[in-house]
């Protein structure tokens, strides 16, 4: 039994499925992400299906089932992101990293999510790599910054 | 209280239970449903059965609307009809258009919706979805592609069997209903019962085609080809060629069997008696050496994966005994195949079941000797119905034949295997024999008849009193578990049937979800349980003489061996 994850469940003791997305996002909150072994223990200690789990945390986009990358990065997909062009952004990074949003690169270097807005349309079209908002980037700055990115975790690897 | 409806300017008087849609069956008006499951909570998710109520702006879902003193509705407008409509042309705009290929062609409810409601053209450019087939259950297919969203499968699965095996997952128009984690249903806790391929409306979920396994050792000449049916499969099997349900077909189905090309035509109701007198000896035996008690029966392997998933510490108390179909199976690989100089892996052994689960059952490895599968494909009752009608065989112009030796008699207690409550019936007639050497005044244990979800009953034979009880649906099945753990049970012996009803209802069984035609496939078993002067399991001569030329005594070395099996403990996604 993962200890951190029964941590989280003891605090709630009353067991009852009222508590379920609240346990789901503290566990996220420490974990990073909703592993298989945490949604099976939180059900055993639920007494739920690990179906029904799945199935509420999947009904949520704040949940996520692959560990972040060491480069987590949100693409705004609010309405003035849109209009200036976020679609084709993601679409873009996507493409570069082979990834669909939700999903991490097998070396864990880069994760992809999508927000609703990020609440800065001044900036837009926008994105947030580990918390730091990068404003109005095309297509081509977006491919700039991963082979960046990319260049300097190689460069760390030689060293 | 009664209340007073108006349902297109008909007055009917109805209980105030009653909703919209069961007022308007009592009136002969017939609103079409698509998610709405008899006997389950309303989940109003489809809206194919809204109607207009006057005073409401809105149209009203019938299933989940109560009815109201005065209420005055109409069922059949043009705008209910329009609706209707619309939701069935937007179902139908991401569905394959493959109804030729599909199992479920002239079953299909969305096939029949669209007809009954006149949709002739796609409203809009298709976009079919191409999602992957799940093909990993041993029993089941399912294809979401083909899936509406109904939900009737994941309500089944989590109210009636306790399993809660798919749910819904994502939304929006990601929607999909899925086992855990999207993997396979082989990694669920799936029991493979079926009863979602009889609650599915479309051809989303179906059972794994062993037709084709069928027809191919049929044609392969050097293959000897044996059948066995299931006792609960001859009083079903007519419905799908238009008689009313409860009609006996069995002689007429041996005789169709035998025009197919099977060499040797079989009573699973035989090892349905011979299961008896194991598990009937099994029981004499731990109840005199203090054995570990209830003993639970075996024959279900739907409720045999259940246990091993969800109960595996009261693994103990279940029936060491393998299942009718496998014991048969068992006895024709050797006792039968020895008699007519046949090596096992020459016999090619087919089953006609009314379940899916069977095909799991079959595909176990306690479940073959030496390589060889002691049951070499399992066909449903709608599987063989599709084979009758693929050799071109006219049910109603055939005489009844009678089902061959060494296996063919069978006592009617065998036959009652097929109803819930009938293990233990016939259990009792022959326990009641093996401890007091006399027969039963009266075999009938009404107690034990019927379908309340779980009956109870108390036994007096010889100086004992033995408690029984029986539970059919799983979901039923955790209460008296949830008893035997709480050390609350004052049981011997326990019958657990998988599907509501026992194997009458089964996942194999044709496509339908009325009630009515379960209770009448029961009456049937009743019926020729009534009229059978042989009705006890113990006084089956052919039985007895394969124990003499073979088996020795029940629970002996080769009894062992052959008849009995064990279950382990079962990690799943659950």
């Amino acid at each position: 039994m993962n200890s951190s994850i029964s941590v989280i469940l003891k605090k709630y003791e009353s067991k009852s499925r009222d508590s379920l997305i609240p346990i789901l996002q503290e566990v996220q909150e420490t974990e990073g992400y909703l592993s298989k072994d945490a949604l099976v223990e939180i059900g055993k200690d639920l007494n739920l299906p690990v179906s029904k789990i799945y199935g509420v945390a999947t009904f949520y986009n704040q949940f996520r089932f692959q560990p972040k990358g060491k480069y987590h990065i949100l693409v705004c997909r609010g309405t003035a992101c849109h209009v200036k062009g976020s679609e084709k952004l993601l679409e873009t990074i996507c493409r570069n990293l082979d990834l669909k949003p939700g999903m991490t690169t097998k070396d864990r270097m880069f994760s992809i999510d999508t927000v609703a807005c990020l609440g800065a349309c001044g900036l837009s079209p926008v994105i947030c790599i580990n918390g730091e908002f990068v404003a109005k980037v095309t297509p081509k700055k977006a491919l700039k910054i991963l082979d960046e990115l990319k260049e300097k975790e190689s460069e760390n690897a030689r060293v | 209280m009664p209340v007073n409806i108006e349902i297109n300017n008909i007055s009917v008087k109805v209980p105030k239970c009653d909703t919209i849609l069961s007022a308007a069956k009592k009136a002969g008006i017939k609103i079409p449903t698509l998610c709405h499951l008899e006997g389950l909570l309303p989940s109003g998710a489809c809206r194919i059965c809204v109607v207009e109520l006057e005073g409401s702006l809105n149209l009203v879902p019938a299933c989940s609307t109560a009815v109201r003193d005065g209420m005055k509705v109409k069922t059949h407008t043009a705008r209910t009809l329009d609706a209707r409509r619309t939701i069935v042309e937007l179902l139908l705009n991401n569905h394959p258009d493959d109804c030729n290929y599909c199992l479920k062609n002239n079953y299909c409810e969305l096939q029949k919706l669209a007809y009954e409601l006149n949709v002739r053209t796609r409203s809009a450019s298709h976009s079919v979805r191409h999602m992957n087939l799940d093909c990993s259950s041993p029993s089941l297919l399912r294809d979401p592609n083909k899936c509406i969203l109904c939900g009737r499968c994941v309500r089944i699965c989590e109210e009636i069997q306790g399993v809660s095996a798919i749910d819904f997952i994502k939304r929006g128009s990601s929607s999909q209903i899925s086992p855990a984690f999207e993997e396979g249903m082989n990694l669920s806790s799936c029991v493979y019962c079926g009863q979602c391929v009889k609650a599915c409306p479309t051809g989303a979920l179906i059972e794994k085609d062993h037709v084709q396994r069928v027809i191919e050792a049929l044609n392969n000449p050097k293959a000897y080809l044996v059948v066995q049916h299931a006792p609960a499969v001859s009083v079903s099997l007519a419905e799908d060629f238009g008689f009313k349900p409860g009609v006996d077909v069995n002689g007429i189905m041996v005789a169709a069997l035998r025009r197919i090309g099977f060499k040797k035509v079989f009573d699973t109701s035989f090892s349905a008696d011979l299961t008896i007198m194991e598990e009937g000896s099994e029981l004499i035996d731990r109840i005199k050496n203090n054995g570990v008690l209830p003993m639970i029966t075996s024959c279900s392997p739907g409720w045999i994966k259940f246990i091993e998933q969800f109960y595996p510490e009261l693994l103990p108390h279940v029936s060491s005994c393998k299942s009718p179909q496998q014991m048969l199976g068992a006895v024709i690989k050797s006792y039968f195949a020895e008699k007519q100089g046949l090596k096992p892996e020459q016999i090619f052994s087919v089953s006609i079941m009314p379940c899916t689960a069977k095909k799991f059952e079959s595909d176990r490895t306690e479940m073959q000797r030496d390589s060889v599968p002691d049951i070499d494909a399992v066909l449903t009752t709608r599987e063989l119905g599709q084979i009758i009608k693929i050799f071109g065989i006219d049910m109603k112009s055939l005489k009844p034949e009678t089902a061959d030796t060494p296996f063919g008699t069978r006592s009617s207690a065998g036959k009652i295997f097929g109803t819930t409550g009938g293990v233990m019936e016939a259990a009792i007639r022959s326990v009641h024999f093996l401890i007091t050497g006399k027969e039963m005044e009266n075999p009938v244990i009404p107690e034990l008849r019927g379908l309340q979800p779980i009956k109870r009953a108390k036994v007096k034979i010889g100086e004992l009193d033995v408690g029984v009880g029986v539970a059919h649906g799983l979901a039923n099945a955790r209460v008296l578990l949830d008893e035997l753990k709480a050390g609350s049970s004052d049981m011997h012996f326990i019958e657990i049937m998988t599907c509501p009803g026992g194997c009458i209802n089964g996942g194999g069984q044709p496509y339908s979800l009325d009630l009515e035609a379960v209770k009448a496939r029961m009456k049937a078993l009743y019926k020729i349980d009534a009229s059978d002067s042989l009705n006890k399991s113990h006084m089956n001569e052919e039985v007895g003489r394969l124990y003499r030329e073979f088996l020795g005594s029940p629970l002996g070395e080769k009894s062992h061996e052959l008849l009995h099996t064990h279950y382990h403990k079962r990690e799943v996604l659950k």
